[in-house]
This record gives structure tokens, sequence and C-alpha cells, in this order.
């Protein structure tokens, strides 16, 4: 089911092949979109990066001032949105309060023509395959938050769409089930052998439910690729930021890499692992950064002189925010905190290893 | 036409013409109350000032209006202002304590519910009869739109099967007046509606909604050339008196009085002549 | 007040009971700047309808509201107020959705003429019918020529009469609630295959229907107090246009005490609707 191997799938198997050009007043979004069969896609930005506006462009509820959308190869670039061959969950379900369950779902084959025995007789067999038959009769407003996404869901899917759009299908939801709820649609998604294309600003939505990713930022796509080869090289300071990692743009000259910016004591060198040519990223999680009262003796390789900037909790650590260059982050323990009894504006050693960095050509 | 203003004629200068659609006294208070203050206005020598009140019928206000310019040209110093509205409704507004100095009623039975209500001017009264004095009548016509597509010609014409007439309501004056004619004709004439006044009636003839409606001959004057007025003998069973009558109001008996004289005088009588009303 | 502890009346100090909750944020002091200006205005309402109370003919009245004329004006009021508010519904919905979801050309001004029925006196608006619809009006001559149907003085007028004055209110209402909805509803329904039709009656009706009871409540209430416009352009014929309000107008010239009679009832019976209506919808909701 889930393809491997290249990243993008070879251009005769896209089921969805959509260029998406929208002018909005200053907002511009420009966005190349391919998937293979059975794929899910999601998109990843900061709010205000277009995301959505695609999702929209994609469903046709927002018209495209250029561009195409090819579905199955069949171009539905000026198709009705009534007539795209769509399913689509919003972000607060938006289920029909009027309706039961069942016939929230039943309500697109109805539209689709299909009797309402038919209708309710696949509806039925939707809910059920969500778990949700206990549940065929209740209104909307007495469903828990996964509930109701999974009846979106089914009401999505029943009408038999070629591409699945979830505009942040968790978003909805408090803290405490979304783990559960994102495993399980998960699990649903997998059964579904058109394509999904989903929305997300939840860097672990994205990880845990996509094949691919494809990062939006003010329009554009900036980073596509697998949700693991996203997570460990990020291409973008807000990438990094999401999935928690320092970046450093420079250049490879050899085993270092000079990273950017001018400093009183000349640019900072990052060692890295392999040696490398031309323009890199680097790139390090923050609780690969140890921090010393004096120089450390040993075999780390990167180490820097840094000023205090901030201090605040991070789960059972403590994040350490340094002023460089280079500026970075470094997650140490409490202890570790209190022994060497760091505050803002006090100085500190903090060492990296070279074989923790992780160097690719920007 | 009930909700809108009478028309104001010639109601220009000092003579003010306010409509009296609100069934609330108060609302007829407010244009009425405070015009006057002294009460005693016959100055020596019959120089008449003040504000004088006076209530009359709906039907004489363009004879009223144009008599008040004239009766202000004589006393400079007077101020008439004008109640015009249906009697009736005059009559409840009197007797729950409106501020008026005359009372011109369409008919006597009106009248005769402010003599007994409030009552008139009692110094007034005593010289001119305790039921007011009667200084106009009025008689039905047959009022048909100016080109007659009915081809109506007497009373007898109304009661065809394709004629479409309309009388006022008996609750008003000029509904009694008109079962009064029709009970003298003999004839049997169901209208397509009794209206709530001569005017509505009026409304419906010009704009040809009925074939034929029974107004009074003031009614067809003031239609200026709109609507046609037949007379027709049985009329002359149902005709109306108009009582006047001075009421013990904020102006004084003399102001009322002068008033009073100035309607009833042979100017008076003329000017409402030519509002199609006849003499008493 | 929903204090937990009460307090003593007026400006007398204080004294407080030691505090065993929480501090409340909000006090629950009477805030007399709405609560009196709220009193005057339930009097306003409320002390004319008790003047007609006192002044009411007690002894007769069950003879009073039995006669078959206030029967008649009843029976003609309801049934026309009802058919006047089914035709608002028919062509008010349509037309609040025009309004509140199209931008045709001239949307402002066709919704400011929607109004027009509010502003002007109702009178007015029954001569108005009267040259449109009348026997020789602009489109009532027609009528009358080639089916033979004039309007006036007919049940018929009497129900277009109170749609005119009555349709602005359902439309407004429609209109507003309209406005309310969210239309990603709308948007949710049309990826699901729906048309526009099927969104309008499967979707945004449904969303709207407390906003359509509400101002087919108003409708009909105001329908069924009309008296200008009916008046003027149905006539006034007993048990073909005589409304209760038109009855009770006409008995205010004659006999005053009848009057109150008619009105209390007319009062009683849309008290008893629209006391029932606000249930349904109250316990619909």
């Amino acid at each position: 089911m889930r393809p491997t191997g290249p990243a993008a799938p070879a251009p005769d198997t896209f089921a969805l092949d959509a260029g998406l050009r929208v002018r909005r007043g200053d907002f511009t979004l420009d966005v190349d979109l391919t998937a293979a069969p059975g794929e899910i896609l999601a998109l990843l930005g900061p709010n205000g990066a277009g995301k959505s506006s695609a999702l929209r462009a994609l469903a046709g509820l927002a018209p495209l001032t250029g561009g195409h959308v090819l579905l199955d190869g069949a171009d539905e670039t000026t198709t009705a949105v009534e007539h795209r061959p769509i399913g689509m969950v919003f972000q607060d379900y938006l289920l029909f309060e009027h309706m039961s369950a069942l016939d929230n779902v039943a309500f697109g084959p109805r539209c689709q023509g299909a009797s309402k025995a038919e209708a309710r007789a696949r509806a039925a067999e939707l809910l059920d395959h969500m778990g949700l038959t206990a549940h065929a009769r209740s209104r909307p407003r007495q469903l828990s938050g996964g509930q109701a996404q999974r009846v979106a869901l089914a009401r999505a899917l029943a009408v038999r769409p070629r591409l699945l759009l979830l505009d942040e299908p968790m978003a909805a939801l408090d803290a405490s089930t979304r783990i559960d709820v994102r495993a399980r649609l998960r699990h649903l998604l997998e059964d579904f052998d058109g394509v999904t294309v989903l929305v997300t600003h939840d860097p672990l939505d994205a990880m845990v439910l996509a094949d691919r990713i494809a990062v939006i930022e003010s329009g554009r796509v900036v980073q596509r690729g697998e949700p693991a080869e996203v997570a460990r090289r990020p291409r973008t300071s807000y990438v990094a930021r999401l999935v928690g990692l320092n970046l450093f743009q420079g250049r490879g000259e050899g085993e270092t890499v000079v990273l950017e910016g001018a400093a009183p004591d000349g640019p900072a060198r990052v060692a890295v692992r392999e040696p490398h040519r031309g323009p890199a990223l680097v790139a390090f999680p923050p609780r690969a950064v140890a921090l010393y009262p004096e120089h450390p003796r040993g075999s780390t390789r990167n180490v820097w002189r840094l000023t205090v900037d901030g201090i605040e909790r991070f789960g059972d650590q403590v994040r350490v925010h340094l002023d460089g260059p280079p500026s970075l982050a470094a997650d140490i323990t409490p202890a570790a905190l209190a022994e060497l009894g760091l505050s803002r504006g006090d100085t500190v050693w903090a060492g990296v290893k070279a074989s923790e960095v992780e160097c690719y050509p920007a | 036409m009930r909700d809108t203003a009478p028309r104001a004629g010639r109601g220009r200068g000092p003579v003010t013409v306010f409509a009296a659609a609100a069934l609330a006294v108060g609302l007829a208070a407010c244009g009425a109350g405070d015009t006057s203050s002294d009460g005693d206005t016959a100055a020596p020598g019959g120089a008449l000032s003040g504000g004088l009140t006076v209530f009359a019928a709906a039907s004489l206000t363009d004879a009223f209006t144009e008599i008040a310019e004239d009766f202000q040209e004589r006393y400079p110093g007077v101020e008439v202002t004008f109640n015009f509205a249906g009697s009736s409704e005059l009559a409840q507004q009197i007797n729950s304590g409106a501020p008026a100095d005359v009372f011109a009623a369409a008919d006597t039975a009106t009248m005769e519910q402010v003599v007994e209500g409030e009552g008139l001017d009692a110094d007034w009264a005593a010289e001119h009869g305790g039921s007011g004095r009667v200084f106009a009548t009025n008689t039905l016509r047959i009022a048909v739109p100016s080109d007659n597509p009915a081809g109506i010609e007497n009373l007898e014409d109304l009661a065809g099967d394709d004629v479409r007439t309309a009388f006022c309501a008996e609750e008003v004056p000029c509904g009694s007046a008109t079962a009064t004619a029709l009970e003298a004709s003999g004839l049997d004439i169901t209208p397509v509606t009794y209206e709530e006044d001569v005017r509505a009636v009026l409304t419906k003839v010009e704009l040809g909604e009925v074939d034929a409606g029974l107004v009074y001959a003031s009614d067809v004057v003031a239609a200026e050339g709109r609507v046609e007025g037949l007379e027709f003998p049985e009329a002359e069973d149902a005709v109306n008196d108009y009582p006047i009558g001075a009421l013990p109001g904020p102006a004084g008996p003399g102001l009322a009085a002068a008033w009073i004289e100035a309607v009833t005088s042979a100017e008076g009588a003329a000017v409402l002549g030519e509002a199609g009303f006849g003499a008493p | 007040m929903t204090t937990g502890t009460p307090r003593p009346p007026g400006n007398a100090p204080v004294v407080r009971a030691p505090r065993t909750r929480a501090p409340r944020t909000r006090s629950g002091r009477i805030p007399w700047v709405l609560v009196v200006p709220a009193v005057v205005g339930v009097l306003f309402l409320v002390l004319p309808f008790a003047g007609m109370l006192v002044r009411a003919p007690w002894p007769t009245m069950g003879a009073r509201i039995t006669e078959p004329d206030v029967l008649r004006a009843l029976w003609l009021s309801l049934s026309t107020a009802t058919a006047a508010t089914v035709v608002s519904l028919v062509f008010g919905i349509p037309l609040a959705w025009m309004l509140a979801r199209t931008g045709f050309p001239g949307r402002r001004f066709v919704r400011a003429l929607v109004t027009v029925p509010l502003v002007i006196p109702p009178v007015v608006g029954g001569v108005a019918l009267l040259m449109v619809l009348g026997r020789n009006g602009l489109v009532g001559r027609y009528l009358d020529a080639w089916f033979g149907l004039t309007l006036p003085f007919t049940p018929a007028a009497v129900v277009i009469a109170q749609v005119f004055v009555a349709m602005p209110f359902l439309v407004i209402s429609v209109e507003g609630a309209l406005r309310g909805a969210d239309r990603r509803y709308e948007e949710a329904a049309a990826t699901l295959g729906a048309d526009r039709v099927t969104i309008f009656t499967r979707v945004t009706l449904p969303m709207v229907l407390p906003g359509i009871g509400a101002g087919a409540v108003l409708c009909w209430a105001r329908a069924l107090g009309e008296f200008g416009a009916t008046i003027t352009f149905a006539g006034n014929f007993p048990g073909t246009t005589q409304t209760m309000p038109l009855a009770v107008y006409m008995a205010m010239q004659r006999d005053p005490e009848a009057a109150v009679v008619l009105s209390l009832v007319l009062l009683l019976v849309s008290l008893v609707v629209l006391a029932t209506l606000r249930e349904r919808w109250v316990n619909a909701a």
C-alpha cells in the first residue's frame, strides 16, 4: 500500500497532479502537488501560509487564477465542487446538526442519486467500519470529538472520492485524546485507495499520518520529502523549529562548515562527520548539546562560548537558549542546570559531537 | 384616507391645521392646549384676541379654513387652531378632556354625546339652545366615477346585479343617513363594502373600484371634479344637520361666540354653500 | 440574585459572613440601570392592556363574544393571517436568500424596497395596492379583462394587504438568520455532491429554521393586527373582508365597550397562539 523507495512517484502513475495558483490581494499561492494512488500527502505550514487555500482550491471551493487539477488523468480544473470526485473532512467536521450520524453519512450518496435505502445501507456499512454502529442514531452534538471525526471521515468517504481532503483533522480535539484518535485515523486512511491530502500545522500529525510532506510557507512549497527526511534534514528555520532541531546555513569546506553571519572573532564553524563542499545546511538536536562551566577537555570537536539568553521548561528537560554565534538551543536535565547555576546573561561553554551533526546540501 | 392629514386647503398664515389621526387625547391637547393664556378675551370695543381651538367634522375642512381667513382679518389678534376629524372621534376627545372651544359636528347625535358628556358652555347654551345651533345641512348624492362606466342615473340603478357600490358603515353618520335614505326608497341594495368614512367611499369611487357610492354633496365638491355627484329624491329623507356649539374651553365664551357668529353669518353661509352645504 | 450570601438591602454597611468559597469575580448586585428601564418598558406595554381589562363589560362578556359576527370576524382574521403567513413564507424565504446569498446588481436597492411597507402608512399601502391590483389598476385591469378576476372586496384582497405589510418582517428576520448561519456547512454539502437547491432545502433551511420561525410569528402577528391597508384595499364587509381589527374600529364608532370586548378576544387568541408556537420553537431548538 504505502509506496516506498523514491520520494516522488513516476509521472505516469500520478493520481493527483495539481498546479495551484491563486492570487487574492497581497497573497499569492503557487504550489505544485503530485501524489500516487493510496498516498497520503501532508501540507505542513504555519497559519496563513496558504495550506487551507490550497486545499480549498483542490476542492473547487476557491477559484484558481491559474494552474490545473488532474485526478486519475482527468482534468477537473473547472469542474464544479458538487461534481468533483472529492471527499472533504473540515476542520471542526461541520456535521449537519439536524441529522443523525447515519443521515450525515447517507447525505452524499443521496445527492449522487442513490435511493434512501441504498444510501443508508452504505452509510451503515461505513459507520460499522469506523466502529460507530452504536452511534448511528446519535446527533452530532452527542458524539465525542474522535467519534465526530470518524463520522466526518465516513461522510467524506461515502461519496467514493478519488481525492480525500482533510483540513486540520486533529485541531478540534483536546490534547488528551489526540494520540489515540491520530493512530486510529492513520489506520482508517490506510484502507483508502485514492489520494489523501491533509493540511496541518502540527508536525506530529504530518509525521504520523503522511507518506510524504510538503512544507508550505508564504504560499510556496519550501520543502518536500518523506516524514523522516523532513524531520532529520529541515530546510527552513520554520521546519527546524517544528521538528525541534538547531539549523544553520553555511558553506562546506571539507569537514568544516563555515556558518553564515558575521561575528567579531570571525564566523562560527561547525565540524561535521563527512566532508562537504559548497552551500550546506547543518542541523543537530538540542539534546545533543552539552553545557560546561569551563572549556571542556576531550573529543568534542565543536565547542563555543555562548551567553545564556533564556531558560524554559521543556517536558522533563530544561531548554537553554544561547546567544551566539552560533545561536542555538540546548536541552539539559534540571539537575545539570542546578549544577551549572545558570541564569540569564551568564556565559557558558557548549559542545556538540561532530557525529551528532547532520550536514546536507542547501 | 384615514391616516393622512386633512388637506390643508388655503390654510396659510396663522391658521394651523393638524391631523387628528391619533385617537389619543393627549396628542390633540398638545397642539391646542397652551395657545391662549388669558381666559377672558372679550376686550372692550369688540377687539378680540387670543387663541381659539375649533374641533370640526372633517367635511368642514375647506369651508372652515376659508372662514378662518376672513375671521382673522377681522380680528388680527386671534389665532384659530383646527382639529379636523371624524365627528365621533372628536366627541370622544372632548369628553376625555381635550381643550376645545368650539365643536362643529356632522350630525346632531354626535353633538348630543358632547352635550351629555362635557356639556356646552352654559351661558352660550342658555342663549342659543342646549343642543347647539344648526348652521348647515348636508344631503346625500350618488357619487360615480367621472366617466360613469355603469351608466348610473338614479338610486334604483344601484340595485343592479353587476353594479358595485360602496356605502359608509352604519356606525358613522354618513352610514346612518344612507340607511335612512335606503329605507325610504324601499330598495334592497347590498354594497361590496361598508367604508369607515365618507372619504374612503370617495377614494373607491375615484379609483373606479366601485361603480357608485353614497356620499354627501360637500364631499362631491371637495373631490374637485374627480367624481360626479347625482342628486336623488330619496336623499330628502336623510338630510343631515350640522350643529355647532361653544364649549367651556380656555378661550372663553366671547371668542367662541364670535366664531359661531362668523360661521352663521351671511358670508359664512356663502362659503358653506360653495362647499356644497345647504342652508339650515 | 445569584449570590451565595444574602446581602442587606439598600446602602446599609455590608457585613460579610466569613468566606468559605472562592471569591466571586462578579458581584450579584442588581443592575438597576438595566432593571428600571426594563420594568418601565414592560409596564408601558402592559398597562393599556390592563386598562382594557378594567373597562371590559364582564357580565355580558360571554354573550358578546359568541355573537356570530364576532366569531365570523375572528375566523376570517385567523384564516387570512395564516394564509398571509404561508404566502409570505413561499415568496419571502427565497427573497431573503437572494438578498443574503447572492450579489445581483441593485441588491441594496431591493433591500431598501423590501422595508418600504414598514415605513409607509398602511393606508397608503392600501391605496397603492388599489392602483396596481384594483379593477382599474395597472395589473388589475388585465386580471379583470382576461380572467374576469377582481381582487378588491374579496378575502383574497385581505390576504394580499396583509402580505404587503407583514412579509417584510419575515424577509428581514430570515435574511438576518441566513447572514448569521455558518456558510461552511453549505460548502461541506457541496463537497458531498449537493447542488444549490439541495443545499438550500436540506442544509440551509434546517439551519435557519429558528429564524424562519421567529419571522413567521412576527409576520403572522402583524397580519392579524393589520387594519389600514386592509380596509383601503379590501374594504369592510362582514364575513367577507371584515377582520377583527376592522370590526374593532367599527364598534369603536358606536359602542366603545363592544370594541373593548373584540380587542380582548383578539388579544387573547393571539396570545394563546403565540405562546403555543413559542413553546414549540423553544422545545424544538
